[in-house]
């Protein structure tokens, strides 16, 4: 028995069976298991936007979040114009099908960021980024941007969602990062992000934003409170790294072009 | 193993022959996944379902298998129903598989599973290799949730998420001890475990390597 099952024929055969048999059953399930997991992703990113707009009510399903996605446009911008491109400059169909994350990685699709200005510690941005907007009768109320950054472990992804007057932050929120839990990883605290509400970003010039993270709180009377917010307490290099991507993203290498377009009316 | 019932099969990985406590192995998720209680109870199936199966996969071919690439052919069962697992998790219960990220697939890694098929399935029956399966898992269960109940109580001031302490950072009075949202505090309470366990069940207690023999020679002063 021992010998019959160990010669070189039988032992070849075994392992072409084995494997022909659970390529089979591995596929199987990642196909037939397919469409659930694509339609988790994308309600998992619908969640996330709708959470850093402050439209996420609690306990909402899947059907309500879809709703309320659905009243936004999703567009594509580019980031050095500041101008909207058509969804089939950079190779997609639907813009929700544009990745600017897997973008950034192709040399055809992003730019180098020259260390001195890559505050945000991503190395290379996407030329083109997607970007949510919600109008009421003919009136632009509501945008949500994409943003993210180097904290102290991870890099932070999130989203920042501004008021009509492209000024007055309106949320933000971090759905994926791997920062320390219980310090860095309150940067998902409820009540810390209830502070970035009402916050602005630019003060004289559009181009320059002004965000702080400070040590200590943010007294009612402090200087230039509309910018600052209580840093996370024993998480510096997070809440620095946060401060950072924010005004990269808000500053001139990131949505301020559109954002000044945007708001002069010009796209 | 030879004549053991099935009850027997079935519970004495949960206290007399535990996976994780007696025979140290899948510490690694152990320490990785316990933060919160819902995760792990979800890895704990996960564990379960795949010891089981690959138990009794492994127990029908056992015939078949040819010496010189059994290791092989049981991790490519192992592999293939992590991967339906990590599938099924993913479609059905999103949120908690992005919390169990790397997790999921590391149980090809697990000791318990490579263990439970080499040690016992290779040599018993189908049947009795499903409930060994099984009972490994729940050995693994019990000792991933003991130590997600104190990490996630004790840690987050909540269980299944439920805030029980009102943690300080939301405006309650508990100051949750950081310590234990970070790995390392799982080898603690895992170490409390075995201790209590061995206390329990002094037989346990394995034979020390050596013993210091006395000092017999009187060195001149």
């Amino acid at each position: 028995m021992a010998k019959a099952k160990d010669t070189v024929s039988r032992t070849l055969m075994v392992a072409l069976v084995l494997s022909i048999v659970f390529s089979v059953v591995v596929s199987t399930a990642a196909v037939m298991l397919r469409p659930a997991q694509i339609q988790n992703q994308n309600l998992d990113i619908k969640t996330n936007i709708l959470s850093a707009a402050g439209m996420l009510e609690p306990g909402s399903t899947a059907q309500d979040i879809e709703e309320t996605f659905a009243r936004f446009d999703v567009r594509l911008v580019d980031l050095d114009k500041g101008d909207f491109v058509e969804p089939s400059a950079v190779g997609v169909q639907d813009p929700m099908k544009y990745d600017m994350y897997k973008a950034a990685s192709d040399p055809e699709m992003s730019t180098n960021i020259p260390s001195s200005e890559d505050k945000a510690g991503i190395k290379r941005r996407p030329n083109v980024a997607k970007v949510y907007t919600l109008s009421e009768n003919g009136e632009l109320v509501r945008v949500v941007l994409p943003i993210h950054g180097y904290g102290l472990w991870s890099t932070l992804y999130g989203f920042v969602s501004l008021e009509g007057d492209l000024n007055t932050i309106e949320g933000l929120g971090f759905y994926a990062h791997a920062e320390t839990p219980g310090l860095g990883g309150e940067v998902d605290n409820p009540r810390w992000k209830q502070q970035w509400v009402g916050k602005e970003l630019y003060s004289d010039d559009p181009t320059e934003p002004q965000i702080r993270l400070v040590k200590g709180g943010v007294s009612a009377d402090a200087k230039d409170k509309e910018h600052k917010i209580d840093a996370l307490s024993g998480a510096t290099l997070t809440s620095r790294g946060v401060e950072q991507l924010v005004n990269y993203w808000m500053g001139e290498r990131g949505f301020a072009p559109f954002l000044k377009k945007l708001r002069e009316g010009e796209v | 193993m030879a004549g053991s019932t099935a009850k027997q099969v079935l519970f004495e990985p949960i206290f007399s022959n535990n996976p994780i406590a007696l025979q140290i192995l899948g510490i690694c998720s152990a320490l990785a996944v316990t933060t919160s209680m819902s995760v792990s109870i979800v890895m704990c199936l996960a564990v379960t379902a795949v010891t089981a199966f690959s138990n009794l996969a492994v127990s029908l071919v056992r015939t078949q298998i040819p010496g010189s690439i059994r290791i092989i052919v049981q991790m490519t069962i192992i592999a293939s129903l992590v991967i339906v697992v990590d599938q099924i998790l993913k479609a059905y219960a999103y949120e908690i598989s992005k919390q169990l990220s790397v997790f999921v697939g590391l149980i090809i890694t697990n000791c318990i599973v490579m263990g439970r098929a080499e040690g016992f399935a290779m040599t018993n029956p189908p049947l009795m290799s499903f409930l060994d399966g099984i009972g490994n898992g729940l050995g693994y269960s019990v000792i991933l949730l003991f130590v997600a109940f104190f990490r996630e109580l004790l840690g987050a001031g909540s269980l299944f998420g439920v805030s029980l302490m009102p943690v300080v950072n939301e405006g309650g009075w508990y100051v949750p001890n950081g310590l234990l949202l970070l790995p390392p505090s799982a080898f603690f309470i895992i170490g409390l475990a075995i201790w209590g366990l061995r206390t329990w069940k002094p037989e346990q207690v394995e034979e020390p390597d050596y013993k210091l023999s006395r000092h017999t020679v009187k060195e001149a002063f």
